[in-house]
């Protein structure tokens, strides 16, 4: 039955499967950093963890002023088709 | 037909196959219009392909020189990329039972095509306007109240920038600079119009809510067309016209940086990828206003990605939409178990977009990045790692994650796969996306310049992975730790607040108090007439003093009355 088939993700080992492997790449990916030399075309990029440091702090910030904004800005799925009929 | 002695043929060449495939797609049914649909853009492009480079095909009108067909690398690379696109629009959108859109998709495809060969500026606003009328279709034939509020709004945007071109082409025509196309500059006259009626078609930001307005709303197949055309004439359009223009570097970092944040609350998924294209415009605007000759590469490769991967992206979108008939994020979840073919190439295009090495994002995107360290723009540098980072999050996670895994939606028990020809579609994409990414020489050969550029070194593609990964550990983590805001059914206001609420509510409330005025003036009127009705009807009436007298009498009366006053006034 189809009901009863289990998908890729059903099983939350999988899921956890995938975050490991997620947080394993990103210690290598940090740590080609002390191995590989780089030769960038700006100084910042010399320094060790500049991108993946960028990279986290970008994302984090990204979603936290986002989530601010939402105050500001948020508002019903039917605001504009709404409009001006509040007043009647 | 002659004009100037060419014949209409030779003014007409490259957008004649895509022009004859949409009057004839709205004869044909079947098979044959099948056949037609998907002849009139392949026809097309191999008619790009015969032209040579150098080529001015010319005519006078009414004393004026007019360059229908202007032939240069620039031009061949956007015919190329444009009849690509109507290919896989076409293929795309096959299933679909309704004309008005197989007319309009190939007439917007030829007008676009029309655009970037337009050797002047009047054959060039010709094009500009034929576009928004074309195009318009595709929004119009969704069929909805939304749908057809959107539609209208965005006529009069994509009317207005053409109105401005027009406007600018006059006066910079009349100043002595003639009608040719080529470098405009911000120093001559009418500049600033044009410059303007390019940037309405580009987004820029304030003029930039045409687009996450309308495209959402229009049809499935239409929003893949959509995403394709206009946006690139105007970047097009900006890399002709205003090369090395230094506004351009930061308009282009503020349009790649603050839709991210739109697209992180967005609860439309397609309206999310509208945001995600101003980013990606934004790349190209940056390139094209720093106007080194790796910088313009950049910009027209990142065009020419674009294209691909966020129609790859718009077309898996659209199969959601197809399926389901729903596309907001907060309703949508878990389709990988019933649609696992459109997930996988929906990664792809997100690959694409987030600039993956091996994906055809990374091979352009860092030629922008590149050119803005060196000619020393290390904030905008900055700002477009900002956005690059941005750009993973929103179109490459979430666009996926929403709308195939997260929550098992109640869309999943009775989802199936895309159509086949959906599927055929989106694959020819994804394959141009991972070809491009993997052998770049292909477009590289195709760009204006030599520039000897190599995307795969060490350090670029390690800069990009620690980068991508990071940000995808970052979301990892606001996820697990219920930190990430979930999709909510909402809008989110912006600039288009403006004139959807504001101003139509500020005249809603001005009439509103004008017909107060208006019932408040007829009271006070009718009250005046009264009066004076009263007064006539007492002196004039049947009782009245006046009406007393024979009417000669009267008139006697006020003769006698009249003189005696002028002879009172004689003595003084």
């Amino acid at each position: 039955m189809s009901e009863e088939r289990k998908y890729l993700f059903d099983n939350p080992r999988n899921t956890r499967l995938v975050v490991r492997a997620l947080v394993a790449a990103c210690v290598i990916l940090a740590g080609l950093d002390l191995v590989l030399h780089r030769h960038g075309e700006h100084p910042w990029e010399g320094v060790i963890g500049f991108y993946s440091l960028y990279g986290f702090v970008a994302c984090v910030l990204l979603v936290l002023l986002a989530k601010e904004m939402r105050k500001l800005v948020m508002r019903d799925e039917d605001y504009y088709e709404r409009r001006g009929q509040d007043d009647d | 037909m002659n004009v100037g002695g060419k014949t209409m043929t030779d003014l007409l060449a490259p957008v004649l196959p895509l022009f004859l495939g949409a009057i004839l797609s709205g004869f044909t049914r079947g098979w044959l219009r099948a056949v037609v649909m998907m002849a009139a853009p392949v026809l097309g492009g191999l008619g790009v392909y015969q032209l040579e480079p150098g080529t001015l095909i010319q005519a006078e009108l009414f004393g004026m020189t007019l360059t229908p067909v202007r032939v240069d690398s620039l031009s061949i690379l956007f015919g190329y990329l444009f009849h690509l696109a109507a290919f896989i629009g076409v293929i795309y959108a096959l299933h679909v039972r309704d004309r008005l859109q197989d007319v309009a998709a190939l007439a917007y495809a030829g007008s676009a095509v029309g655009a970037v060969f337009a050797g002047d500026l009047l054959t060039l606003f010709i094009y500009w306007e034929l576009m928004a009328l074309t195009s318009v279709a595709l929004i119009l034939a969704r069929r909805t109240e939304q749908a057809f509020g959107a539609g209208m709004r965005y006529l009069v945007m994509q009317v207005g920038s053409g109105v401005l071109l027009l406007a600018g082409t006059i006066i910079y025509a009349s100043s002595g600079a003639g009608l040719s196309f080529d470098y405009i500059g911000l120093d001559a006259p009418g500049s600033w119009l044009i410059f303007l009626a390019f940037g309405i078609k580009s987004a820029f930001p304030f003029l930039h809510n045409w687009l996450t307005d309308a495209y959402p709303e229009a049809t499935p197949s239409g929003t893949v067309f959509l995403s394709a055309f206009t946006t690139k004439v105007a970047v097009y359009a900006l890399a002709r016209g205003y090369a090395g223009t230094e506004i351009l570097v930061y308009i282009g970092a503020l349009m790649a940086c603050f839709p991210i944040f739109y697209a992180v609350i967005e609860n439309d998924l397609r309206r999310v990828l509208a945001y995600s294209m101003i980013n990606q415009v934004g790349f190209m605007v940056v390139g094209i206003g720093i106007g080194t000759e790796l910088a313009l590469n950049g910009a027209v490769a990142h065009a020419f990605n674009d294209v691909i991967f966020k129609g790859l992206l718009m077309m898996s979108m659209g199969a959601v939409l197809h399926v389901t008939g729903e596309m907001r994020g907060s309703e949508l979840g878990g389709l990988y178990k019933k649609m696992p073919k459109t997930a996988v190439l929906c990664m792809v295009g997100a690959a694409s977009i987030s600039a993956f090495p091996l994906f055809s994002g990374f091979v352009s995107k860092s030629m922008v990045m590149s050119a803005a360290v060196m000619e020393g723009y290390d904030w905008v540098w900055l700002a477009l790692l900002f956005a690059s980072a941005g750009v993973f999050h929103h179109a490459g996670i979430k666009i996926p994650f929403f709308a195939f895994f997260a929550h098992d939606s109640r869309f999943v028990a009775e989802a199936r796969e895309a159509p086949n020809n959906m599927l055929i579609a989106m694959t020819i994409a994804a394959v141009l996306c991972i070809g491009i990414g993997v052998y770049p020489v292909f477009l590289y050969d195709l760009l204006p310049f030599e520039t000897g550029y190599t995307p795969y070194d060490t350090s670029h593609v390690l800069a990009q992975m620690q980068l991508l990964a990071f940000s995808a550990l970052a979301f990892t983590w606001l996820k697990l730790a219920h930190i990430y805001p979930p999709e909510l059914k909402s809008v989110n206001l912006d600039a288009e607040w403006l004139y959807r609420y504001v101003v139509p509510d500020a005249i809603q409330k001005f009439m509103v108090r004008l017909t107060s005025v208006k019932e408040q003036t007829s009271r006070y009127t009718q009250a005046v007439l009264g009066m004076a009705q009263r007064g006539l009807a007492r002196h004039h009436g049947e009782h009245g003093l006046l009406a007393r007298t024979w009417p000669t009498g009267s008139m006697v009366l006020w003769v006698a009355v009249l003189l005696g006053l002028s002879l009172v006034l004689y003595y003084f």
